[in-house]
């Protein structure tokens, strides 16, 4: 019993870290129609720059959470420039725009192996956070129900930030009709650029707050990408309850998958998605593009 | 026209006789390579090019036909017993690929299709009872059909090329036929080629019946070539590096992805003597190809080709125009 609800903590827990990396890459996909690939890149970017951050890189250790707010301002930043100065560079064209995504990706991981070569960094978990919650006779970790109650915090906040501010009104503009947006006056390629830093940002907030529990080491970029597609093709594309609840299912599913049949934890996945295809293309909750 | 045919003349002399003139065998190893590679790329262009499906889940098929190959000879089996079920394998793993993936089309397909891939990837990579994970399976031997051992890289080299050469053959005919312009056409205008009475979906899916054909030809080259095959041969950069063989020569073009397959083994076996950073500069190439020459480089350079032709003749006009 208890080893089944340490299991589900957990696979919510990794469903609250699948869920900041799937919401931005579910929203620059409903926004710019392109699956973002270097998504998984920044995860793990912005896990080694807050790593390096926490460890001194700069020549201060930093708080664990400050090191994570400035890896994860950097990383917004440096989406910023990529969109602005890369993918604007084609406008129109989403084929060359994946392309270029899945070219820098890969020059991102060759960068990660070269400067922090190929042994997984592992963070510690921040101060007072280290102990555990206990329940009867289950032991929680502290630190993944933090995990979870960030990404509600975040989940309430991006939903207020889309459902109830001009800037979420405009985004939602700019995914269901771009060209009807501009006719209104919204300046659609800026909120590119503002999607794109959100979504880099919230990548790299995951990927460094996921770092005490998963560790960085390189192949991480692969690892978390896959999950991200999955979860934003079972959810729908755009779709920021679809994330939610595609996250919670897919941490789920990989969770027991890998504690249940550890050689096949990736073939497990591909069921979900698998339904979804033959019985609702577009995801559970999004709609068909037009 | 003739000039055309010369060409073709010069360039199959030329690849029917390397070996002679190609003393190491380093080189002639790397020929073999290219050559499957670009039956790789060509199948993948038939998708890319002819369908306007860009998969990057390639690398997974081309995978399962590897895979297949090496457990079935590891279990035991004869050569052509396993070729046989290994490309069947590969045609029906090429059937639910293609099943699935063109439930979408456009940016879609392409995710579904990474998707595909990278689970492939894991299952290579984790389900160690059958792949061997990261160890990868190995092969004792290569087929020796009526005698003619393919254990010296010369004759592996002729195998491939004939090999190669039926599959340009193939090709050809295929972009010719009226299925290669139904194929076309519903690249260009889906809705109007549904409005003709094109079963769209049906012609899309023998597309990629074909380009799976193709590439589990390359796949059982693959592991006779390397007599190894491991998790590497499944990931997103394999997708990625065949992906770019096709459009850095030119998609859509028989030449394109021979082209394109050609440099790509050139800079990876010159590069890799000299650094170790491959991944690093495959990414580098392919943001510069998108972003400076998206149409390819036989296109490119065919179209400048043309230009700087064009210029010359209008100037030779001129100056014969002046007495």
């Amino acid at each position: 019993m208890n080893f089944w609800l340490v299991l589900a903590v957990n696979s919510v827990t990794f469903g609250g870290l699948l869920f900041l990396l799937s919401a931005g890459f579910s929203l620059i996909f409903g926004l710019m129609r392109i699956p973002n690939l270097t998504h998984g890149s920044l995860f793990m970017l912005g896990a080694y720059f807050g790593a390096a951050f926490a460890g001194g890189m700069l020549g201060i250790m930093f708080n664990f959470w400050l090191a994570t707010l400035m890896a994860a301002a950097l990383m917004a930043a440096l989406g910023a420039l990529a969109e602005r100065f890369l993918l604007r560079q084609l406008p129109g064209q989403q084929l060359a725009q994946v392309l270029v995504t899945l070219g820098i990706s890969f020059m991102v991981a060759d960068f990660c192996l070269m400067v922090w070569g190929g042994d997984p960094v592992n963070v510690a978990t921040p101060a007072g956070l280290g102990g555990f919650i206990r329940v009867g006779q289950a032991a929680f970790p502290l630190y993944r129900l933090a995990i979870i109650v960030i990404a509600m915090v975040f989940a309430v906040a991006l939903w207020y930030l889309l459902d109830r501010t001009r800037l979420g009104a405009m985004i939602r503009a700019g995914v269901d009709d771009p060209d009807m947006a501009r006719v209104v006056g919204i300046r659609v390629s800026r909120l590119f650029t503002i999607v794109f830093a959100l979504g880099a940002g919230l990548a790299a907030f995951a990927g460094i707050i996921g770092a005490p529990i998963l560790s960085v080491y390189p192949g991480l970029d692969q690892d978390m990408l896959p999950l991200a597609l999955v979860v934003v093709i079972l959810g729908g594309t755009g779709s920021l309850l679809g994330s939610f609840v595609g996250s919670i299912i897919i941490g789920f599913i990989y969770n027991f998958g890998l504690a249940l049949l550890p050689e096949l934890a990736y073939f497990v996945l591909f069921l979900p998605m698998l339904l979804v295809l033959i019985v609702r293309p577009q995801g559970l909750f999004g709609r068909q593009v037009p | 026209m003739s000039a055309r045919i010369a060409a073709l003349v010069v360039a199959l002399a030329a690849l029917a006789t390397l070996p002679f003139w190609l003393a190491d065998i380093y080189y002639i190893n790397v020929s073999s390579q290219i050559l499957l590679y670009a039956i790789f790329a060509l199948g993948l262009d038939v998708l890319v090019g002819y369908a306007g499906l860009v998969s990057l889940g390639h690398a997974g098929l081309l995978g399962i036909v590897a895979y297949a190959t090496g457990f079935m000879l590891m279990e035991g089996l004869g050569h052509p017993l396993a070729i046989v079920i290994a490309l069947a394998i590969g045609l029906a793993g090429t059937a639910v690929f293609a099943a699935l993936s063109l439930r979408a089309t456009g940016i879609g397909f392409i995710m579904i299709t990474l998707a595909i891939g990278e689970i492939l990837w894991g299952l290579a990579y984790r389900w160690i009872s059958f792949t061997g994970g990261d160890n990868g399976i190995g092969l004792k031997t290569r087929p020796a059909p009526f005698g003619y051992s393919m254990s010296s890289p010369y004759t592996f080299y002729y195998t491939t090329l004939i090999i190669f050469l039926l599959s340009v053959i193939a090709m050809a005919i295929f972009v010719r036929s009226p299925f290669g312009a139904a194929l076309r056409g519903t690249r260009d205008q889906p809705r109007r080629m549904n409005a003709l009475g094109y079963h769209v979906w049906a012609i899309r899916f023998w597309a990629c019946m074909f380009s799976g054909l193709l590439t589990a030809v390359a796949g059982i080259l693959f592991v006779y070539y390397t007599q190894f095959i491991s998790p590497q041969t499944v990931a997103l950069t394999s997708s990625a590096e065949v992906l770019l063989m096709v459009i850095a020569g030119g998609p859509a073009t028989l030449l394109g992805p021979i082209v394109g397959a050609a440099l790509v083994v050139v800079v990876k076996s010159v590069v890799s003597g000299f650094i170790e950073r491959w991944n690093f500069l495959l990414g580098a190439i392919f943001v510069a190809i998108v972003i400076l020459m998206p149409e390819g480089l036989v296109p490119g350079s065919a179209r400048l080709w043309r230009l700087a032709w064009r210029k010359a003749g209008a100037q030779r006009a001129k100056t014969e125009g002046k007495p």
